[in-house]
């Protein structure tokens, strides 16, 4: 499958991971089939689809978990197959399972990765010290891991995975199975992690997470990729007319007219009423799609205000990746149909 | 190198983390303490000349037994508790090989079997205290000693790598090594050949000489392959998770 879109291949900086036809089977599943991908280093990039979509197979191919069934993988120019122990030295990795030692206490078991890691012995405190100040929990650092709570063992996760300052750093659904709390905790803390010297990855299946927090995202169904781009670029793709909505106190059929007789108007619908009273708003939404690049609010909004509809307000509507997501599986499925 | 004994250390420190390690010192502690003294009992009641013959073999021997019994115990948590808890996932990111992980984790074990057979060495001492003997015989005992629990660990090390159930584990170790044991009993069914075979692969036939305090090559060879043929087992299980995934 190639990726019809023009931010596959990041042009800013050579390529920290690079991904060139994975697929993976288990058996007669498979359950990744021919994923590329690149991610250039300073990037903070999402894999977002539901659940089985094969992120973590994904994930797990790059990280060197296990080898692909066919293509391959890098990271920082390693093969991470060929050149594993290489390519590992500049990995940090947070499994989608919470994968600590409960009977630890946090200092002994970053000091424990610390030391897997081969990181010089005369930098561990050092490095341990700070991976524990970057996550939050210095606090509990004399802690038994097994006796915190989830937030915490995730940042413990996180801790461990920023130790030796690693360039790549893959978070598998980082933020799955906490409060709301410790979800923005957590969220908050990847933003911090990611700069212009570290490239992250993460995998959600929550849709605003990405948007949050990547710059581009790759959207995974089915084992495959369904598209690669910038939150906000997808939805140019997908829709062919931007869409402001307008709320005015009466929609008559004269005033339907009016606007579509404004510039560049291809469309304009009334949006059936919701039950929205717990907002509190009134009147009646209007839909006005415009072909892409024109911003005629100043016209649209002259001709409600002329026309006695009585504006109540106009704004742009912004595609959610929920919608985005959607579409983009329609898409597919119709394409496989044909 | 350093991988290794960080593994190492990580596992062994992990043992006395549980209250199982200490059942398991207790539980060899007291057996192989009952059995020394019963032995001796033995020996004095009915007057036996040589004590290699007539007594150290039969402590090593009732030894092996208490040794069949803990082993496949100190071994199942080895890979299965990482299967469970899930960090083998993390570990096979770390820029560290799989054998060096199972060398990690055989020390450990290993580390672990020398505590015990300390204490299994102290009513020697004691015997010794009272009543000096030749070194020489029990020596070439606790070198089978070491040798045979060695194979345990390599067998139970391997067997832990096949799932996350603790009994799952030592139940597969029993079976193999109880194999081993009776695999030469069946006298009756098998010509003279296969037996002739049979008992040159047979694990406990190779320490009955040990155990009378004698060293021979052929059981020193025949304990190194099967140590090396279960690790390499273990390190094959742990790479099927190329075409298995992460369970
Ligand atoms: N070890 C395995 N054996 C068989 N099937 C597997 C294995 N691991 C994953 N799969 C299958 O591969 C697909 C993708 O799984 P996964 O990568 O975990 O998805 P995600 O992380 O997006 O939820 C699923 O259908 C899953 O059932
Ligand atoms: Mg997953």
């Amino acid at each position: 499958m190639t990726v019809s879109s023009s931010a596959t291949q990041a042009d800013t900086g050579p390529a920290e991971i690079c991904a060139e036809h994975l697929h993976k089977s288990f058996g007669g599943t498979v359950a990744v089939r021919d994923v590329s991908f690149q991610v250039a280093r300073g990037e903070v990039i999402g894999f977002l689809g539901p659940n089985g979509a094969g992120k973590s197979t994904t994930l797990r191919m790059v990280t060197g978990v296990f080898p692909p069934t066919s293509g391959r993988a890098s990271i920082a120019g390693h093969d991470v197959v060929r050149e594993a122990i290489l390519a590992r030295r500049n990995l940090g990795y947070l499994p989608e399972r919470t994968s600590l030692y409960s009977d630890m206490a946090v200092t002994d078991y970053l000091r424990f990765v610390a030391d897997m890691k081969q990181i010089p012995a005369r930098e561990v405190t050092k490095t341990v010290t700070w991976a524990m100040g970057a996550t939050g929990i210095e606090h509990v650092s004399h802690r038994l891991v097994g006796n915190l709570s989830k937030g915490y063992r995730q940042r413990v996760g996180i801790a461990q995975a920023v130790l030796g300052d690693p360039s790549v750093l893959i978070l598998d659904e980082p933020t799955s199975g906490l409060d709301p709390e410790q979800v923005s905790d957590i969220r908050a803390l990847i933003r911090g992690l990611g700069d212009e010297k570290r490239t992250v990855v993460l995998s959600t299946h929550i849709l605003p997470e990405v948007e949050m927090i990547c710059s581009r995202v790759i959207i995974l169904a089915g084992g495959r990729i369904l598209a690669v781009d910038a939150p906000s670029q997808l939805e140019r793709r997908l829709r062919p007319y931007k869409e402001f909505a307008a709320r005015v106190v009466e929609a008559s059929d004269v005033l339907l007219t009016s606007l579509r007789t404004v510039d560049h108007v291809a469309e304009v619908v009334v949006e059936a009423a919701p039950a929205d009273e717990e907002s509190g708003a009134e009147g009646t939404r209007i839909l006005v799609r415009l072909e892409h690049g024109f911003d005629m609010r100043r016209e649209i909004a002259s001709k409600i205000v002329d026309g006695g509809a009585g504006l109540l307000e106009l704004q742009p509507v912004v595609m959610t990746l929920e919608e985005i997501f959607l579409k983009l599986v329609g898409e597919t499925h119709e394409s496989q149909r044909s | 190198m350093r991988a290794v004994l960080t593994m190492a250390k990580r596992e062994f420190f992990a043992y006395f983390g549980s209250p199982t390690a200490y059942v398991l010192l207790a539980v060899y502690l007291g057996l192989t303490g009952y059995f020394f003294y019963s032995d001796v009992a033995f020996f004095v009641t009915f007057g036996a000349q040589y004590l290699a013959t007539g007594l150290w073999r039969y402590v090593f021997i009732d030894y092996r037994l208490v040794t069949l019994l803990v082993m496949p115990l100190v071994t199942m948590r080895l890979f299965a508790e990482e299967r469970k808890l899930g960090t083998i996932e993390l570990l096979w990111t770390l820029p560290v090989r799989d054998y060096q992980i199972i060398l990690g984790k055989f020390l450990a074990a290993w580390a672990f079997f020398g505590v015990l057979v300390l204490l299994a060495l102290i009513p020697f001492g004691v015997f010794y205290v009272f009543h000096p003997f030749d070194l020489g015989p029990p020596a070439a005992g606790l070198l089978g000693l070491v040798l045979l629990g060695t194979a345990f660990i390599a067998c139970g090390l391997a067997a832990s790598t096949l799932s996350e159930n603790q009994v799952v584990s030592a139940m597969v170790t029993y079976g193999i090594l109880v194999f081993f044991w009776f695999m030469t009993w069946n006298e009756a069914v098998g010509s003279e050949e296969l037996i002739r075979v049979l008992t040159l692969l047979s694990l406990f036939d190779h320490y009955y000489s040990f155990a009378s305090g004698k060293v021979q090559t052929v059981d020193v060879l025949y304990f190194v392959f099967f140590i090396f043929f279960f690790l390499y087992a273990a390190l094959r299980s742990l790479q099927s998770r190329s075409w298995r995934g992460v369970v």
